[in-house]
């Protein structure tokens, strides 16, 4: 086989084929250690949620569905056009590539965004984990502009709640530098992209990153309904 | 008749190593990094000893005796132990075994490999700026309050888990996808299928020491309170955690090591190795079977009894895949033609003493018996025999058995066996003594103890500098043979496995022609090779000369 | 230049496929919203959980291509999925038998707690 007809055929693999089934292969069994990185904190919701759902019940209604609604939204629109953008490369269009992975960052950012503006409404109200929990009571009586914290509808705060906001904030904290580190991969990819790396031939790397990309997605899915709508 | 090109020579220079993408030189490096870190390891092991000779204090105070013992199996456990099998052996000839050129994904090797050397850097600095006096198991929420330096170590150990899940992660694709064609699963060498277990622990069970890790330095560092009861947490939780990945671990321990004891018993006995299909399946039968009895360390923890019956049980069960392998190997060694090379000798030393940790690990086992053994020094034997007896003596079998593969120089066989003997005397003084010790309750990690146990420390200490001893002589015979060893012959044991059927030491690129992959154990096909020594096969004529 | 070439190795997902699961997706978030505002009892949380591994299913099968690759890239999520599982499992039984008995509220070092 020769070199100028497969110029990415690596010395150690036979075919081509060989090669892409080796990567994914490779990058499937790394996103599986993302999940069990993700099922240790599971493990410690279920734990807590079991044992003290009371603290679940309260301690989540200081989080605004809106906010975690839209970021859903926007991770699954980005799933699409991420989706999308590997289409695109595996078909050699260049400069849908390009637009593809640029709406994706978008999206990061404005997942990001957001992510901002619950921390920041958070940390205001002092609604932070463990030793640091010291909510304002004001917290529960007024409602800034996008963070709309309703006074608790059950009644007396049950002891412990910073748990909640322990699991909190390790849960979409971890996730959020997946999606920083997932960003900066889509950004990588973007400029090899522009410089027009990537074609029919050779696409594993928007492929790669894609998968990544989805699985940051996937989290998000089971995360939403886990903090914001425990009912 | 060592060729003049091969992969240690074909190129030079500290950066033809630092960045290579071979894996018989990133398997070099990791066998060089292990080794010290053994040593290290081993030095701290010496120095807990030698406290222990004498009651009260003897050569430091009960604080430095803490860190003493954390830093000994710290660095044990991450540094050596984990790594060294998979990733210096098991690097450099998983792919030879193969008849490939390389692993899957050679820079993630490479990456592997400085993973390994960042994480053992801040392990080292966390010991040189004070140590870590939790034990090497970080219990809580003694680890999350204590004032030593927690968060270095654990970040260490953190990045040094990296790199244990990508070398599984290499592994596992290049068993599946580099296999050559004829080779199905059960044609492969006995040594593939046991890293292929190996490998399924690493990749999957790993990420859950990273998670208990992140979380144990969040409490620390931030205050979140998952593990601290003074913070609404739950410290038996932290041991769930912690068990997940460290039971999984041991198996990473010693799969590799049985892996290494099914080849040199079968070469070194010329006798195709018995029970191809039941060995190969315990692999992945102990795999499988080792994430289930994590509770077992956590009998006397606060678990609940419900639990605690349920995990012992479950142990029980783990036994068996392991007692298959023994069996196996008996069944190998019966009217097999026995060459008591030092590799062999140390394959049989294996069974003996892996076996009497394996059995002992059913006492500990044993729900009622464990809440009287449970943090005595019988279970500090019980995992020494398993680990040291265990993977330690097979890392020197197979060190000795692919050492003329490696490094083209056969060893002074007289002096493997002076070592050998000394290592065995050595360290069956040193922990069955501590056998006896336990189950008359000595604590483990005890600074002082009573006088009724002092003939025994004695006796422990001293079986430790016997060990010390062989293990000075094997350090001194292995650099001597790199610079005045006889030349090896390609295949000096007659192993019928593709890594014989090339250079000793290979060329850069493994094979000049790749041979066909046909049963690993059929001696037949090898007859002793009068012109080079050693063995030649019938099967391949010519190959690997240059 | 946009020729249509086709990559050697690999499938092409279709994008009305893609786009038809954006669409499920978007209707299963609305779902899985609109469903908490009502109480099932101690069905909320597998009900929540259903729908999230439905739509899970969907951009593994879809979007990650995993209908369209060998099957082995499969089995390794589901081994790790169920490994997870496992282990909540095992946890979640053993401490739901010794929660009970842990002093309720005890957190001396959390000085917000309520009296």
């Amino acid at each position: 086989m020769s070199h100028e007809a497969t110029p990415h055929l690596q010395h150690h693999f036979e075919t081509p084929e060989q090669q892409f089934d080796a990567g994914k292969l490779g990058i499937w069994l790394f996103l599986a250690t993302e999940i069990l990185l993700f099922g240790g904190l599971f493990c410690a919701y279920a734990i807590y949620r079991a044992n003290h759902p009371e603290i679940f019940l309260y301690a989540h209604q200081f989080l605004d569905k809106v906010l975690g609604g839209t970021n859903t939204v926007i991770l699954l629109c980005s799933s699409l056009t991420m989706a999308w953008a590997v289409r695109a490369s595996q078909l050699g269009q260049r400069k849908l590539l390009i637009t593809l992975l640029s709406l994706t960052l978008l999206g990061g950012f404005g997942f990001m965004g957001i992510k901002y503006v619950e921390y920041k409404a958070k940390w205001e109200h002092g609604l932070l984990p463990g030793t640091h929990f010291a909510p304002h009571e004001e917290a529960a009586n007024d409602s800034p502009p996008g963070e709309g914290v309703k006074p608790p509808a059950h009644g007396k705060r049950p002891s412990n709640v910073q748990i909640f906001f322990g699991i909190y904030f390790l849960m979409t904290g971890l996730h959020g530098i997946h999606v920083l580190a997932g960003m900066g991969a889509i950004t990588w990819i973007l400029v090899r992209s522009a410089r027009g790396e990537f074609g029919p031939d050779y696409f594993t790397p928007v492929d790669f990153v894609g998968l990544y990309w989805h699985l940051v997605d996937l989290i998000w899915i089971f995360l939403f309904p886990l903090l914001y709508l425990v009912s | 008749m060592t060729p003049k090109d091969h992969y240690l020579n074909h190129t030079s220079g500290f950066a033809s190593w630092a960045f290579t993408l071979d894996h018989k030189r990133i398997g070099v490096m990791y066998l060089v990094a292990t080794l010290g870190s053994f040593l290290l390891g081993g030095l701290a092991a010496l120095a807990v000893r030698t406290e222990l000779i004498s009651r009260g204090p003897t050569i430091m105070d009960a604080d430095t005796y803490n860190k003493m013992f954390t830093l000994h199996g710290a660095v044990m456990v991450f540094l050596f132990i984990i790594p060294s099998i998979p990733a210096a052996l098991g690097n450099f000839v998983l792919p030879l075994m193969l008849g490939a050129k390389d692993v899957a994904f050679p820079r993630l090797n490479l990456m592997s490999f400085w993973l390994w050397v960042i994480g053992a850097l801040f392990c080292i600095g966390a010991v040189i700026s004070g140590g870590v006096d939790t034990g090497w198991t970080f219990y809580t929420p003694y680890s999350t309050t204590t004032n030593t330096n927690v968060i270095a170590t654990t970040l260490g150990v953190f990045i040094l888990g990296f790199s244990s899940i990508f070398t599984g992660l290499n592994f596992i694709v290049t068993i599946h996808k580099l296999r050559p064609l004829g080779m199905t699963w059960f044609k492969m060498p006995l040594f593939l299928w046991s890293l292929y277990g190996t490998a399924l622990i690493q990749v999957l069970a790993t990420p859950v020491l990273g998670i208990t890790l992140l979380l144990l330095i969040a409490e620390r560092a931030l205050g979140i309170g998952i593990f601290d009861p003074a913070l609404g947490g739950d410290p038996v939780l932290f041991q769930h955690f912690f068990w997940f990945y460290s039971h999984p671990a041991v198996y990473i321990m010693i799969l590799p090591a049985m892996g290494i004891i099914s080849e040199v018993i079968s070469i070194h006995s010329r006798k195709h190795i018995f029970g191809y299909r039941f060995i190969a399946l315990s692999s992945i039968a102990i795999a499988a079977f080792g994430f289930l009895v994590w509770g077992h360390h956590m009998f006397v923890s606060g678990q609940s009894g419900m639990a605690n019956a349920i995990f012992s049980a479950l142990t029980f069960s783990v036994a068996i895949p392991s007692a298959i392998k023994v069996f196996n190997w008996l069944a190998t060694l019966y009217k097999g033609n026995i060459h008591l090379t030092t590799a062999m000798i140390y394959a049989l030393m294996f069974i003996i003493t892996f076996g009497i940790g394996g059995l002992t690990g059913l006492h500990l086992g044993a729900l009622a018996v464990d809440v009287h053994l449970h943090d005595t020094y019988f279970v500090v034997a019980h995992f020494h025999y398993v680990m040291f007896g265990g993977t330690v003596i097979a890392l020197l079998a197979g060190l000795h058995h692919w050492w003329p593969k490696m490094f083209g120089v056969m060893i002074d066989e007289r002096l493997g066996r002076i070592a050998a003997f000394f290592i065995f005397v050595g360290f069956n003084t040193t922990f069955f003594t501590q056998f006896v010790m336990g189950s008359h309750g000595m604590p483990r990690r005890y600074y002082d103890y009573l006088p009724q146990f002092t003939v025994y420390h004695r006796i422990s200490t001293i079986g430790s500098y016997v060990m010390a001893a062989g293990f000075f002589l094997i350090a001194y015979y292995l650099l001597r043979s790199l610079f005045r060893g006889q030349a090896a012959p390609m295949n000096p044991y007659g192993g019928n496995s593709l890594e014989w059927h090339t250079a000793s030491p290979p060329p850069f690129d493994n094979f000049t022609t790749t041979p066909k992959a046909e049963d690993p154990y059929d001696y037949d096909r090898l007859v002793p090779d009068e012109v080079n020594g050693g063995y030649r096969s019938l099967t391949y004529e010519g190959v690997g000369t240059r | 230049m946009s020729h249509e070439a086709h990559p050697q190795v690999g499938h092409v997902v279709p994008l009305s496929t893609l786009f038809a699961v954006l669409g499920t997706l978007l209707v299963m978030t609305f779902v899985t919203v609109a469903v908490s505002w009502f109480d099932f009892g101690r069905f909320n949380l597998w009900i929540a959980l259903g729908i999230a591994v439905f739509k899970a299913s969907l951009v593994l099968l879809f979007f990650m291509h995993l209908k369209y690759d060998k099957p082995m890239n499969a089995i390794v999520i589901i081994i790790s999925m169920a490994l997870v599982m496992l282990f909540i499992a095992i946890t979640l039984t053993d401490t739901a038998q010794y929660e009970p008995e842990r002093i309720p509220g005890y957190a001396p070092s959390i000085k917000t707690n309520p009296k």
